[in-house]
């Protein structure tokens, strides 16, 4: 079964959490995809859809309540020791909040170095020489290794995360909302940064964000989430010029674009209500409460994830 | 009188242990009866302070509004000039606003019965039951379930789209001429977003109130602006129609703005094109032009002096040296505006 292809596949992945008196919180619900080397996977979903939770539970910053987590083909939550530690090297991540990720009493380049030093990677000189080319790297200057955190602005701190995510040489990185904390003109720096690092250094990214167009802009292939579950995934240009899930469908409506013709003219579904709590989800299809197409069945089955044309998965009813 | 609104010379300072920043470096806009004009720019470019002038709710001290600033009310008063009691009858009854945070906006402690009624029964002499009664109204109209009951709950009750729904209920209650949005769905999820834009467009419809949307998401402004105000660093750049703005821009900082967002709707995978650098210090703001700095066309007159501000067509203008008659041809880069795909 083992798909050398595959740099990370994720199966059957659960991840409650325990709310005490009894009620649990099933942040990831059966959630199952694959990352191809090299490839860029988006994973989309509104607050609360369990994206982030999925992603930390990947880079083990969460132990899995159930499912596994294969990385390179080893299963990341049966890891000890020296695999373990290999691991660690291996994925990466890079975080939301550029202010609350670094930590503002260590110089930016303690920051990058930490993980270097962590590995004993390198020492002196060599480790010193390293941090600069990294700064350099991410656009900043070999200067700015002395200097703290809040001396910077957002897009440079992002930059900062950045860096440090490159500092041990990883093949996979976890970005969970890298630009949503930055300004427009901001956002696009980082992100063209993030695909120049892709090119030139063949990294696999997990793309955690809520901005559709920016994931479709940055992923070859985009998984989105609704409540725990993963109900639609499909190649970028296919999920927007074909949603099948009724969910992907309103949400790819409701996001304006910015057209004033085509939005004079759009129709939008506007789905009715709030997403339900997942302590409680509803039974069967969890999307059935809002869902514009729903049938009596939904309530009772839930829908696998099936690939109903050529890498287009979709877990709804309607298309079994 | 066509205008509900005449900004004019807006200037707006901060005096802070550092010095004074120049939040607002002379603003003016009109805004007409029934319209719906967005502001637009990044953090820091002045738009809410612009709003909360409007609204005087800038904090005095350390806030300042220049002398020489006028802000002109329904064709009467001029806001700048109203003592404090004055300016509080202007507010919630004439003008409403609502905020970007509805979780922080709102009272936690109150019920939000209490809170929409508050100026119905100071404004408008309500009695508490006709209060209660216009309440209640008043959320159904922006789309709650059960009023009736949840007229006696508590914010924490509600979700972020129901809340910014209550929000939107307390700032129409007075039937406001007047109703500015400060990022009113930025915290908000997309599909609840779409919602909320379509009831404030709906409301407007219904009741002729004219709009002031403050975002940085120019899908937001696609959707429900027909006029759009781009601001940097402290000053408008550049004004329009909305068509006028994603169509016909004129200033490199617009052409910018419109380049750095991908669009949904775009097949290409070319990269982005971001501005390069940061907006500048308003500590003490550049000579010259203040996008000079990050500006691909920018000329040794752009550091030396400030443009005027040009008109391009009628309710069209811009401030840029571009447009002196003098300055050589550049063409627009040609991802921006109209540019569809497939």
């Amino acid at each position: 079964m083992a798909n050398t292809d595959n740099i990370l596949e994720v199966k059957n992945l659960k991840k409650y959490f325990d709310m005490g008196r009894g009620s649990v919180l099933k942040a990831v619900d059966n959630v199952s995809f694959s990352i191809k080397r090299g490839e860029t996977f988006g994973l989309v979903g509104e607050s609360g859809c369990g994206k982030s939770t999925t992603g930390r539970t990947i880079i083990r910053l969460y132990g899995a309540t159930e499912g596994q987590v294969l990385f390179n083909g080893q299963d990341v939550h049966k890891m000890g020791g020296r695999d373990l530690r290999s691991f660690n090297r291996k994925m990466q991540m890079i975080f939301q909040d550029p202010y609350a990720s670094l930590n503002p009493r260590m110089t930016v380049g303690d920051i990058i170095g930490e993980g270097i030093d962590i590995h004993k990677l390198m020492a002196g000189r060599q480790r010193q020489e390293r941090i600069y080319s990294l700064l350099e790297t991410v656009g900043l200057n070999s200067e700015h290794a002395s200097r703290f955190p809040h001396e910077f602005s957002g897009g440079q701190r992002q930059r900062i995360g950045i860096a440090r995510a490159l500092a041990i040489e990883p093949e996979f990185i976890i970005a969970d909302e890298p630009i949503s904390a930055l300004d427009v003109s901001i956002q696009a720096q980082v992100v063209n940064l993030m695909k120049e690092l892709q090119e030139e250094r063949g990294l696999t990214y997990l793309f955690i964000a809520h901005d559709l167009a920016m994931v479709k802009h940055i992923s070859d292939r985009i998984g989105v989430m609704y409540l725990g579950s993963l109900v639609e995934v499909a190649e970028g240009n296919e999920l927007y010029r074909k949603p099948l899930h009724p969910y992907t469908q309103a949400l790819l409506s409701a996001i304006p674009i910015p057209d004033p013709e085509i939005e004079r003219t759009r129709e939008r579904i506007i789905l009715e209500g709030d997403v339900p709590s997942p302590i409680n989800p509803p039974s069967g299809c969890r999307f059935r409460t809002r869902c514009p197409k729903a049938m009596p069945e939904c309530a009772q089955i839930v829908p696998e994830l099936k690939e109903v044309e050529p890498n287009h998965h979709v877990a709804c009813l309607l298309y079994s | 009188m066509n205008n509900i609104l005449e900004v004019k010379d807006l200037k707006v300072s901060f005096h802070t242990y550092a010095g004074e920043i120049q939040a607002v470096r002379g603003v003016t806009f009109n805004l007409k009866k029934g319209e719906a004009l967005a502001i637009v720019g990044e953090s820091g470019c002045g738009k809410s302070v612009t709003s909360q002038a409007i609204m005087r709710l800038i904090a005095t001290p350390p806030g300042e509004i220049k002398s020489g600033s006028s802000i002109l009310f329904d064709g009467k008063t001029d806001i700048v000039k109203l003592t404090d009691k004055e300016m509080e009858s202007v507010r919630g009854s004439e003008m409403g606003m609502i905020f970007q945070d509805p979780m922080t906006s709102l009272n936690p402690t109150m019920k939000v019965g209490a809170q929409i009624t508050e100026g119905l029964i100071k404004h408008q002499g309500l009695s508490k039951q006709a209060a209660r009664e216009r309440a209640i109204e008043m959320l159904r109209l922006v789309g709650m379930p059960n009023p009736e009951a949840r007229i006696d709950q508590y914010p924490h009750q509600f979700s972020g789209g129901m809340r910014q729904r209550v929000m939107i209920a307390i700032a129409l209650a007075c039937n406001p001429k007047l109703l500015i949005a400060d990022e009113p769905t930025t915290a908000l999820d997309v599909t609840i977003q779409a919602q909320i834009i379509d009831l404030m467009r709906d409301l407007q419809e219904k009741t002729g109130a004219s709009i002031i949307i403050i975002t940085h998401d120019l899908g937001v402004v696609a959707d429900i602006a027909q006029r759009v105000v781009v601001m940097y660093a402290g000053k408008v750049v550049e004004q329009g129609s909305v068509d006028d703005i994603f169509y016909n821009p004129q200033h490199p900082y617009t052409w910018g703005l419109l380049r750095s967002v991908p669009r949904l709707d775009n097949d290409e995978k070319e990269p982005l094109v971001p501005i390069e650098g940061t907006p500048p210090d308003l500590f003490a703001p550049p000579k010259g032009c203040a996008f000079a700095a990050r500006c691909p066309y920018a000329m040794e007159i752009c550091l030396e002096s400030d443009p005027e501000i040009e008109n391009v067509s009628a309710g069209h203008s811009a401030a840029c040296w571009l447009l002196h008659p003098n300055a050589p041809k550049v063409e627009r880069p040609v991802e921006v505006g109209g540019h569809h795909n497939g």
